[in-house]
């Protein structure tokens, strides 16, 4: 039995496993561990914040608010850690409630799953933001855990204005 | 804010000391905290001086439209049935309803979902429910959609204003119209497009402030020493400047475009995606730039290829439109939501012809420094809201410092403070004017 090398056996996947590893990656996010949180991305890993007057337009031709390739992610990340970041120094505050976890597909070792998400986000000056949106990730299988390959995250908001920065990691 | 009677002041005051022979220019922090003064500058600025409304290109077919706030106010900025840019206030005029509560799409009318008023895509009112009700005599012709006083374009970029007597869009924009050109003749055709994708972000702070900014070459190193950082990393070797007097390593200018407009124009250092190769875009990317570099130079001649691909220039358009040519281009709007608060909205802008790779290049080119995720702006948006947070003690630590550069004579320096004082010195002759 030769099956072509590069058609996969999809994988068995569970909604519990999927949820587990939101929560572990929300938590990771929450307390600025990121390069511990680098750890959960392939090497191709991307992530996307399309704007959300065209949610499914393609950042080769939409103006995203976040459209960062592997090294850009990791860039990102060298920056946000700086204390030369005043954005994001002092650090925000955040908190991720994550719900509504579905598994939209799998093919392969790939799944494809959704959860919708506040982000509750404190600075000081008593500033409060809440980013309320869907994220859909393309998730690697890998042993007993995942690895992300594509971050898409869909702000729900009207208007962003309101937002103000997306400095952080959503 | 009703009851409130316009300030009386004996004789004109002045928001700045502006002392040339000792090389001083203050500015009275007042301007940046008061609610008087958002008063004047609605009145006196913004009521006057022509807005932008948009581009052209984001109206392509027949019956387009977009909605938005221009300096606060909601207007329908729409292509009309027989192809005619319009813009209209997006009021019903019989009882004050919005008309039109999509933000973009195609539409033949505006229903008005009170009392079902319609009116066409020209703005005629077309259809009132139940019109027996009214006299014989009732006209509704001249009962269409209102537009602002006066609605001009120039090349394609849209703007308003609610003073009948101003004089032409053209003549306003004056000297400023040079390095609009400048920006479109990235394009074969001349013709440049809003891309798809709006950045939205407000700024706790005074609009003034976002003005300042967009143009102050002094806060580089320090507000964006992380993307510096990141341009260093990319493999873009950023030498620290070799004269004392720069702060970056290029020399760059501002000029005083008149009518309280100016720009800065500095020698590029950190690339363009109009064919400026820098190892961020990748070696991929050379042929084709080499290519429109050849295109530039063969349509342009070498001089004004070098201006359009070798220099970044920030151009504000007083006194609240920001077209900056510099890691990408982008067209910046912002108006005040209360004195100490604004709404900033973003797009980038393109050659209609350009490939789908340089159209990437752009726009990842954008992301690099701009916008609410850019490795550059949400620094700026600190830098501001400091600002403001910081002037709660305006009343007891009054002036801002904006002498740097006073002495100097001939080309003034983009890391200076020439062009914000030509901002400042506009902005206080229109205010106080009012006020004497």
């Amino acid at each position: 039995m030769n099956a072509p090398a590069n058609v996969l056996a999809n994988v068995q996947v569970t909604r519990a496993e999927v949820e587990d590893f939101f929560y572990r990656e929300a938590a990771l996010l929450d307390e600025w561990k990121l390069n511990e949180w680098q750890e959960l991305l392939t090497d191709d890993a991307t992530y996307y914040v399309p704007p959300n007057d065209d949610l499914e337009g393609s950042y080769k031709n939409t103006l995203y608010i976040i459209s960062d390739d592997r090294e850009r992610i990791r860039q990102r990340v060298i920056r946000v850690l700086d204390p030369n970041c005043h954005a994001e120094y002092p650090k925000s505050r955040t908190c991720r409630l994550i719900t509504n976890v579905r598994i939209l597909g799998v093919e392969g070792d790939l799944v494809t799953a959704t959860a919708n998400f506040v982000v509750y986000r404190y600075r000081r000056y008593q500033r409060e933001f809440s980013y309320v949106g869907t994220y859909r990730f393309i998730l690697r299988k890998t042993g007993d855990s995942f690895l992300i390959k594509e971050r898409r995250v869909f702000l729900h908001a009207h208007e962003l204005g309101k937002l103000g920065s997306v400095s952080f990691i959503l | 804010m009703p009851g409130v009677d316009a300030p009386k002041h004996e004789k004109a005051r002045s928001f700045v000391i502006d002392d040339k022979e000792k090389g001083i220019f203050l500015l009275d922090r007042e301007a940046l905290v008061s609610e008087e003064v958002l008063r004047a500058e609605v009145a006196n600025i913004f009521s006057k001086c022509w807005i932008y409304v948009g581009h052209g290109s984001e109206l392509k077919k027949n019956g387009d439209f977009q909605t938005r706030q221009v300096a606060g106010r909601p207007v329908i900025f729409a292509r009309d049935a027989k192809g005619e840019v319009r813009c209209f206030f997006n009021t019903c005029r019989h009882r004050g309803a919005l008309v039109c509560t999509e933000r973009q799409g195609n539409l033949r009318r505006f229903a008005c979902v009170y009392h079902g008023w319609i009116y066409n895509n020209d703005g005629k009112l077309a259809r009132v429910p139940g019109d027996e009700a009214y006299m014989e005599s009732f006209d509704t012709s001249g009962l269409g959609l209102k537009s602002p006083a006066r609605f001009e374009q120039y090349r394609d970029f849209w703007f308003m204003c609610l003073d009948p007597n101003v004089q032409s869009l053209t003549d306003y924009l004056g000297k400023a119209t040079d390095y609009i050109d400048l920006v479109i003749d990235q394009s074969p055709s001349g013709t440049m497009e809003v891309l798809h994708g709006t950045q939205e972000y407000d700024v706790q702070a005074n609009w003034k402030l976002m003005v300042e900014n967009s143009v102050d070459d002094y806060h580089l190193p320090t507000t964006h020493s992380t993307w510096l950082n990141f341009m260093a990393n990319s493999g873009v070797v950023v030498e620290p400047p070799k004269d004392k007097d720069l702060v970056l390593p290029t020399r760059g200018f501002a000029f005083d475009l008149g009518n309280g407009h100016f720009t800065t124009d500095n020698v590029n250092f950190r690339g363009r995606p109009v064919a400026a190769w820098i190892p961020l875009y990748g070696e991929k990317a050379k042929p084709e730039m080499t290519a429109i570099r050849e295109e530039l130079v063969t349509r342009l001649g070498a001089d004004r290829a070098r201006r359009v691909a070798d220099t970044n220039r920030n151009l504000v358009i007083f006194p609240n439109l920001v077209i900056n040519d510099g890691s990408s281009v982008t067209i910046r709007t912002f108006y005040p939501d209360g004195p100490a608060k604004m709404h900033v909205t973003a797009w980038a802008l393109g050659p209609v012809e350009e490939s789908e790779d340089a159209r990437a290049r752009r726009l990842d080119a954008f992301l690099t420094f701009y916008g609410p995720g850019g490795f550059a702006t949400p620094d700026d948006v600190e830098a501001l809201e400091l600002v403001q947070q910081g002037l709660a003690n305006w009343s007891d630590d009054r002036w801002s410092e904006m002498s740097r550069g006073m002495g100097r004579e001939g080309e003034q320096l983009n890391s200076d403070e020439h062009h914000l004082r030509t901002f400042w010195r506009h902005w206080n002759k229109m205010i106080c004017g009012a006020q004497s």
